[in-house]
């Protein structure tokens, strides 16, 4: 009788915070080897606000990736339609822009961010509907039609837009850094860390705190009994597609401004960095995803200074080892 | 007695493979309906059939006179089906009371009606708020039978609940299901050990290669041992 009146002790689920310990535990590894404790901050600063930038744009296709099992090799034609969208608002209104008024620059920002992800989800809607839709369960069409979108898609921007790479300059208030003793910070890093942790705290929030959240979970580790228990699962695909679209649009605004210029092939050449993030965190896991963003920006970033050459290869060198410790990624969420 | 779902002709190809091979049979509403077989019998395959999981290739399905054989599987649940797959398939990263709010399509969980599940499963109230994952085999059937009776049903496939559970959980499941049947619910089970099969079922059908071989009154099966040999005999050394 004990089982069915379970007078025993549930056992606790192991809490695994080892993998959220890497990018602090990697942070004091190379505090020693960089030596100037201003060129340490300075890098880890820049390391945050890169790995809150990837997180953004990764986000979406490990929800993608984990809950519809589709491989999105097209993920990165989002983020290059969102960078080109918020043109359409920030070169027009140049003058806000280049104000030097926070509060007339982030008016300019922010409906810039809010179309470059309605544009980029809207054709979401349209590549799951036309690319996505056909090919369910086919990976390799999948890999196949999303490249070729993505192909398509880079065109088509260098037809509608030209070949030149767009300057895109940061907004007069967040240029610059804030000097702190002998260490500067960049203005753009922070505001770039604080929308990354913003979209975590969202992401979170929304997939523990709501129904809609609980299916997408419930969808990533077992879509068939959703199904089986009533809900249209192609329906949620759809929204976690068009959102998952969404933010690799603000992610694509948020890269184009961080390095001022904006080009039809900043999708494509972010592609694979992305996809590595996902691997590493884990298919479908948000919080895996964060901290797999953290440690490539890592270590592009540390690697970069200590030994410039190996910043060629040190992603794929990451990915190995967790593979190679953890072969389903950080924080394994399916069993795919 | 009217029949709630009826089977006609049903094929049904997994693959290359041709699984059923044209079943017939009808569900009396409000009775309790015991499929028997041997293992690789078809039995999983025909309540996957019926809940839209693996299509029919031909034949009719019917749920309260309404054909379901090209429906979806969520419209299929919304007509009333509840589905206990012999996997469980709980949401093991989602906790015991997430996994029921899922289930509840309705809105909250009934107060009334979740004590009414906790009076047969006491193990689910007590680890309402821990993981699933972190559950034991017989407290994840528990969760699993709770989630498709949390709201009432018309029909519930339940595919083999009892497989590997402890005597007392498989007694409290007994007692489940009886009382899911007196308050209306119609029931097709699964079930491979025919001890259990003759305390729960009114009515059995019996399937061997993806066919029904029997059908009739499960007190008639229970009482005739030469029945249960001619029907069972090569698989029911595992069923007693």
């Amino acid at each position: 009788m004990t089982e069915l009146a379970a007078t025993d002790a549930l056992p606790k689920p192991k809490r695994d915070f080892v993998p959220a310990l890497l990018p602090l535990l990697l942070a004091l590894a190379t505090a020693p080897l960089i030596g100037s404790t201003s060129s340490w901050i300075t890098l880890t600063v820049a390391s945050l606000a890169m790995g809150a930038m990837i997180f953004v744009m990764a986000s979406g296709l490990t929800l993608v990736f984990g809950l519809m099992d589709v491989l999105n090799f097209g993920h990165g034609a989002f983020i290059s339609v969102g960078a080109y969208v918020a043109t359409l608002v920030l070169l027009p209104l140049a003058g806000w822009v280049q104000a030097d008024s926070l509060w007339l620059n982030l008016a300019v920002l922010a409906p810039a961010a809010l179309l470059a992800m309605a544009v980029s989800g809207a054709l979401g809607l349209v590549v799951e509907r036309v690319l996505i839709l056909p090919v369910y369960g086919q990976h390799l069409k999948q890999i196949l039609m999303t490249t070729g979108g993505l192909i398509v898609a880079e065109q088509a921007l260098y037809a509608l837009w030209g070949p030149q790479i767009i300057p895109l300059p940061l907004p007069t208030a967040l240029r610059g850094s804030f000097i702190l003793g002998d260490v500067a910070i960049a203005k753009y890093r922070l505001l770039a860390m604080l929308v990354g942790l913003i979209v975590f705290i969202g992401i979170q929030l929304v997939l523990n705190r709501t129904r809609i959240g609980l299916l997408i979970r419930a969808g990533v580790e077992n879509r068939e009994m959703v199904e089986a228990l009533g809900y249209r699962i192609r329906r949620l695909f759809l929204g976690v597609f068009m959102a998952g679209s969404g933010l690799a649009g603000l992610g694509g605004i948020m890269w184009a401004l961080y390095r001022e210029q904006v080009h039809a092939s900043m999708g494509n050449d972010l592609t694979v960095l992305v996809f590595i993030v996902v691997i590493i965190g884990g298919l479908g896991s948000i919080g895996g995803c964060f901290i797999g963003a953290l440690l490539v920006a890592m270590v592009a970033n540390y690697g970069g200074f200590l030994l410039p050459k190996l910043a060629l290869v040190s992603n794929i060198l990451l990915m190995v080892a967790i593979l190679m410790w953890r072969p389903r990624g950080l924080y394994a969420v399916t069993s795919r | 007695m009217t029949d709630l779902l009826t089977l006609a002709g049903v094929h049904t190809h997994i693959g290359p493979y041709h699984i059923l091979h044209g079943v017939d049979f009808g569900v009396p509403e409000g009775q309790t309906t015991m499929l028997l077989g041997r293992n690789g019998a078809g039995k999983t395959t025909t309540l996957r059939t019926i809940m839209g999981l693996w299509p029919a290739s031909s034949g009719r399905i019917a749920l309260a006179g309404q054909r379901i054989e090209r429906s979806a599987t969520p419209d299929i649940a919304r007509l009333g089906v509840g589905y206990v797959p012999e996997s469980m398939a709980v949401f093991s990263d989602l906790t015991v009371r997430e996994n029921l709010i899922l289930a509840a399509r309705e809105g909250a969980p009934d107060d009334a009606r979740l004590q009414w599940i906790f009076g047969f499963f006491p193990a689910l109230k007590r680890f309402w708020l821990s993981r699933a994952g972190a559950l034991s085999g017989g407290q994840k059937q528990m969760l699993s039978i709770a989630r498709a009776v949390v709201e009432p049903r018309k029909l519930l496939l339940i595919d083999e609940p009892t497989k590997g559970l402890a005597p007392a959980i498989v007694m409290a499941m007994i007692e489940c299901f009886a009382e899911i049947k007196r308050r209306g619910a119609t029931i097709v089970l699964v079930e491979q050990n025919f001890r259990v099969a003759q305390q729960i079922g009114d009515t059995v059908l019996v399937m061997d290669n993806g066919r029904i071989v029997h059908r009739g009154e499960m007190a008639a099966l229970a009482q005739d041992g030469a029945l249960q040999e001619r029907l069972l005999g090569l698989s029911l050394e595992a069923h007693q």
